[in-house]
C-alpha cells in the first residue's frame, strides 16, 4: 500500500517538476510606459500599444495636436512599448479570450493575418478611411484588409530603395549613375570588388528582405490573388538564383554577417563600410541613422536597379497597420483619434519628420516640409522624396494571406540558408520544398 | 459557532486545512490549466469559433518539423546530463574537502551565475560568441591559428552555445544540491574505512556515490525535465526562427505554433505530447535506477 502511494507521490511530482521549475522571465511588464495628455480630470484614458520604442514620439505628438485641436474632448494616452513577440502574443491572447487588449496597437504586417481569423476582433475603420481613400496608396490599404473592411491605418509605404555607399563606389571609379538594371549592378559590382576588395552588397540568409523586394518586383510574390502558393514559380526561382550567383559566381556579395538586416553583427559590419550597397526598404533608412552612424554623409539612396527596361524600380515591404480593438470602451474616440494620428495630411508629414518613414498618403509627397532638413537629410542628402515620387507607381501590390506568416518563417530559416549559406539545396529544390509544406497545410 | 471551533480544533481536520492553500493553489493554477490543454488539443480555437476537430492537431505532429525539435531537444538534454551531473559532484567534493582553501568563495562565486536571468546572460554570451573577428570567442580561437566561426549559424556550435549556457547557470545549483547530499554522510564510515585501509578513490566510490545516490537521482530528474522544456536558452540565440531550425526545441515549437502562427489547439497538442514523453521518461529512469523498488532489508 505504501509503496503504491509513494509511487502515485513521485508520478505527481514528476507533472508538478515538468509543469513548473525553472522560473519564467516572459512577463507581460512593458518596455516603456509613457503617459501623456491632458491633466484635465474629464480627460479620456486610452490605451496604446507599440512594439517599436521608434513610434513613440510619432504618437506623443499626436496626442498633443489632438489635445490641442479638441479642448472639448481631451484624452489621456498610455503609450507601452514591449518587444516585438511578446506584444503580438499578449494582444493575441487578451483577443482570443476577450479581456485585456488595449484600445488602439500597431500590428506589424506579417502578423496581421492572425488577426483576420474567426470573428475579426478589431474594428473596420472604413469610415475614417474611405474619405481620404483616393490620397492613400491603395495596396497599402489592402494588406490590412480582409472581406472589403479595412482594419489598419498603414504607416508607410515602405518602398523598397538601394543604399550606395558613394565613397566606396567613387574609390572604384564608379557611380551609382552607372546602374539602370541588375546586370549593370552586378557589372558595377565587379569593377568594386576588383578595385577595393569590398563587396558590392551583402545577402541575408535568416532574413528575407532582399529576396521578397526583388521577386516583388517582377510583379511575383508567395501567393497569389486567390491565395494559392506561388512560391515555386519561375520567376521566384530565377531571383533566388541570382542572389545565389551574385555570391558564389560573380563574388561580389557575400553572406551578410549576423544572417540578419537586424543583427548587431551586420550593423557594425555597414557601420564599418562593409559592402558598397544594400537592397532594403526604405524604412531601413532609420536604423542607418540609429545604428550606422559612421556612415553618414556616405550613403545614398536610389531606386532599385531593373530586371527589365521597363520593369518596376521599387516594392513595398514591411508595415505596421494601427487598428481599434472591439474591447475598448471608447471605440468611436479611438477610432477618430487613429484618424488624426495618421490619416490626415499633417499626421503623413510627421511621418517622415519624425520616423523618416515615406509617408503612405501620396497628396503630401510634394509637400515642402518634406525637402527640410532633418536627420535624414543629413545623413543621406536631399532628394529623397523626388526620387520617392517616381517610384509611386513602381509598387506592385502585395498579397497578405494567413500562411503569410508560415511563409516568412520557411523562407527565412530553410530556403536561404539552405541555398546561400549551406548550398545543400538548389534554389528551385528549397523553394519547392517550402512551397509544398505550406500547400500541405493548406 | 461551537461546532466551528470543535471543527478547527479536530484532530482530523486539521491536516485539511493545512493543505488547503496548496490544494487550492495546485487545482486553480496546474489542475485546470493541464485539462484545459488536454481538452484545446482536439480543438482549433479562433476568436468566437472554436470547434471540435477530433485528432486533427494530433495528426499534424507527423511532421520533420516537429522531429527536428525532439532531436534538437533530446540533443540538448543529454549533453546537460552529461555535464551538468558529474561535473558538479566532483566540484562539491572537491569543495567539500577540508584541504581545499577559499572553500566558501568558490562556493559562492560558481553559484553567482544561477541569480542572473538566462535572457541577460544570453545576450552576454551572443555578444561574445559573436561572427565578427573581434568578438571575444573569434578572437582567443584566432590567438590559436583557428579561423573564425559563425558560432550562431552551425548546429553544432549553435548547441555547444546553449549547453554552454545552461551549464554555466545550473553548474552551481546541482553543486549544492550534492554538497548538501555530502554533508549528510557520517564522518564514521570514512574513519572506519580508512582504518580498513581504503585509499581516497575507494571511499569515493564505496562510499560517497552510494550516498549520493538519491540526491543524483533528483538532481538526474530535475535535469531530464529541464532539458524537455528548454525555451529560453534556445531563445536568446535565435528567438524562434533559426536557420536550418537547429535552434528549435519542443517547447520553441509550441510556441511557434500556438502564438505566432494562431493555432493554439495544435500548440496545445504539442504541449500534451511534450508532457507524455516526459511522463515516460521520467518513469522509465525512476524505474531502470530502482526507485520503485522495496527496500532491502527495511
Amino acid at each position: 500500500m505504501h509503496r503504491r502511494l509513494f509511487s502515485a507521490f513521485i508520478v505527481l511530482l514528476c507533472l508538478v517538476l515538468a509543469g513548473c521549475g525553472g522560473e519564467q522571465e516572459a512577463g507581460s511588464e512593458a518596455n516603456e510606459v509613457e503617459s501623456v495628455g491632458s491633466d484635465d480630470e474629464n480627460a479620456t484614458d486610452l490605451t496604446f500599444w507599440t512594439f517599436q520604442g521608434l513610434h513613440v514620439e510619432f504618437y506623443e505628438e499626436a496626442v498633443k495636436s489632438w489635445n490641442e485641436a479638441n479642448p472639448d474632448r481631451p484624452l489621456n494616452v498610455q503609450l507601452e512599448v514591449f518587444p516585438y513577440d511578446e506584444m503580438h502574443n499578449n494582444l493575441l491572447l487578451a483577443l482570443q479570450s476577450g479581456v485585456g487588449a488595449p484600445d488602439i496597437v500597431d500590428i506589424e504586417i506579417n502578423r496581421f493575418p492572425n488577426f483576420l481569423q474567426g470573428e475579426i476582433q478589431l474594428e473596420p475603420l472604413n469610415d475614417m478611411i474611405e474619405p481620404v481613400q483616393d490620397q492613400f496608396v491603395q495596396s497599402r490599404l489592402d494588406v490590412y484588409a480582409a472581406d472589403g473592411q479595412y482594419y489598419g491605418a498603414p504607416t508607410h509605404v515602405g518602398a523598397t530603395v538601394a543604399f550606395y555607399n558613394t565613397s566606396i563606389m567613387e574609390e572604384a571609379g564608379v557611380s551609382p549613375d552607372d546602374i539602370e538594371t541588375w546586370d549593370d549592378y552586378v557589372e558595377v559590382g565587379k569593377v568594386v570588388k576588383e578595385k577595393t576588395g569590398i563587396p558590392m552588397t551583402a545577402v541575408f540568409t535568416t532574413g528575407f528582405w532582399s529576396f521578397y523586394p526583388m521577386l516583388n518586383q517582377k510583379g511575383s510574390d508567395f501567393f497569389d490573388a486567390e491565395h494559392n502558393v506561388i512560391l515555386d514559380n519561375d520567376d521566384n526561382i530565377e531571383v533566388l538564383q541570382f542572389i545565389h550567383d551574385m555570391v558564389y559566381e560573380h563574388e561580389i556579395a557575400e553572406i551578410a554577417p549576423g544572417g540578419r538586416h537586424d543583427a548587431e553583427e551586420f550593423f557594425a559590419y555597414m557601420n564599418g563600410g562593409g559592402a558598397a550597397s544594400l537592397i532594403m526598404p526604405s524604412w531601413y533608412a532609420s536604423r542607418f541613422v540609429e545604428h550606422m552612424p559612421d556612415q553618414s554623409g556616405h550613403f545614398e539612396i536610389r531606386p532599385m536597379p531593373r530586371w527589365e527596361p521597363d520593369g518596376f524600380r521599387s516594392a513595398g515591404m514591411g508595415g505596421t497597420g494601427t487598428a481599434v480593438t472591439n474591447q475598448s470602451e471608447h471605440i468611436d474616440l479611438a477610432k477618430e483619434f487613429l484618424a488624426h494620428a495618421k490619416l490626415t495630411e499633417e499626421a503623413n508629414i510627421k511621418i517622415w519628420t519624425i520616423l523618416g518613414f515615406d509617408p503612405p498618403r501620396h497628396d503630401v509627397w510634394d509637400a515642402p516640409e518634406l525637402r527640410e532638413e532633418n536627420r535624414f537629410t543629413e545623413y543621406f542628402g536631399d532628394g529623397f522624396f523626388d526620387m520617392m515620387l517616381d517610384l509611386k507607381d513602381e509598387i506592385h501590390p502585395l498579397n497578405i494571406t494567413p500562411q503569410t506568416p508560415l511563409a516568412r518563417d520557411l523562407i527565412e530559416t530553410n530556403v536561404l540558408h539552405n541555398v546561400l549559406r549551406e548550398q545543400s539545396q538548389t534554389p528551385a529544390e528549397a523553394l519547392q520544398e517550402a512551397a509544398d509544406e505550406l500547400r500541405n497545410q493548406q | 459557532m461551537e461546532r466551528m471551533k470543535s471543527l478547527f480544533y479536530s484532530q482530523k481536520m486539521a491536516p485539511y486545512i493545512f493543505v488547503l492553500p496548496f490544494v487550492v493553489l495546485f487545482a486553480g493554477f496546474y489542475l485546470y490549466p493541464v485539462i484545459s490543454t488536454v481538452i484545446m488539443s482536439f480543438q482549433v480555437i479562433l476568436p468566437g469559433q472554436t470547434a471540435f476537430v477530433g485528432l486533427q492537431n494530433y495528426q499534424k505532429l507527423l511532421n520533420p518539423t516537429f522531429f527536428t525539435a525532439f532531436w534538437n531537444t533530446t540533443v540538448y538534454t543529454f549533453w546537460t546530463i552529461v555535464i551538468l551531473i558529474p561535473l558538479p559532484l566532483l566540484l562539491a567534493v572537491i569543495l567539500n574537502s577540508p584541504i581545499m582553501k577559499y572553500r566558501t568563495f568558490f562556493r559562492a562565486a560558481i553559484f553567482v551565475p544561477a541569480l542572473t536571468s538566462t535572457i541577460v546572460a544570453g545576450v552576454i554570451f551572443r555578444l561574445l560568441f559573436a561572427e565578427s573577428d573581434t568578438a571575444f570567442a573569434n578572437s582567443v580561437i584566432s590567438f590559436f591559428g583557428f579561423e573564425p566561426i559563425a558560432w550562431r549559424q552551425h548546429a553544432g556550435t549553435l548547441m555547444f552555445l546553449m549547453v554552454g549556457l545552461a551549464a554555466w547557470r545550473w553548474m552551481g545549483v546541482n553543486l549544492i544540491y550534492f554538497l548538501a547530499g555530502l554533508q549528510n554522510i557520517p564522518k564514521e564510515m570514512y574513519e572506519a574505512a580508512e582504518i580498513d585501509g581504503a585509499n581516497a578513490f575507494d571511499k569515493f566510490r564505496h562510499i560517497t556515490i552510494p550516498f549520493l545516490k538519491p540526491v543524483s537521482i533528483y538532481v538526474l530528474t530535475i535535469t531530464l525535465f529541464a532539458g524537455y522544456k528548454m525555451f529560453e536558452e534556445a531563445y536568446v540565440f535565435w528567438e524562434v526562427n533559426s536557420p536550418g531550425n537547429i535552434g528549435l526545441t519542443l517547447v520553441g515549437y509550441l510556441y511557434k505554433e500556438g502564438f505566432q502562427y494562431n493555432q493554439l489547439g495544435y500548440g496545445s497538442a504539442i504541449g500534451v505530447t511534450v508532457l507524455i514523453i516526459v511522463g515516460i521518461l521520467g518513469f522509465l529512469q525512476l524505474k531502470v535506477l530502482g526507485v520503485f523498488q522495496k527496500k532491502e532489508g527495511n
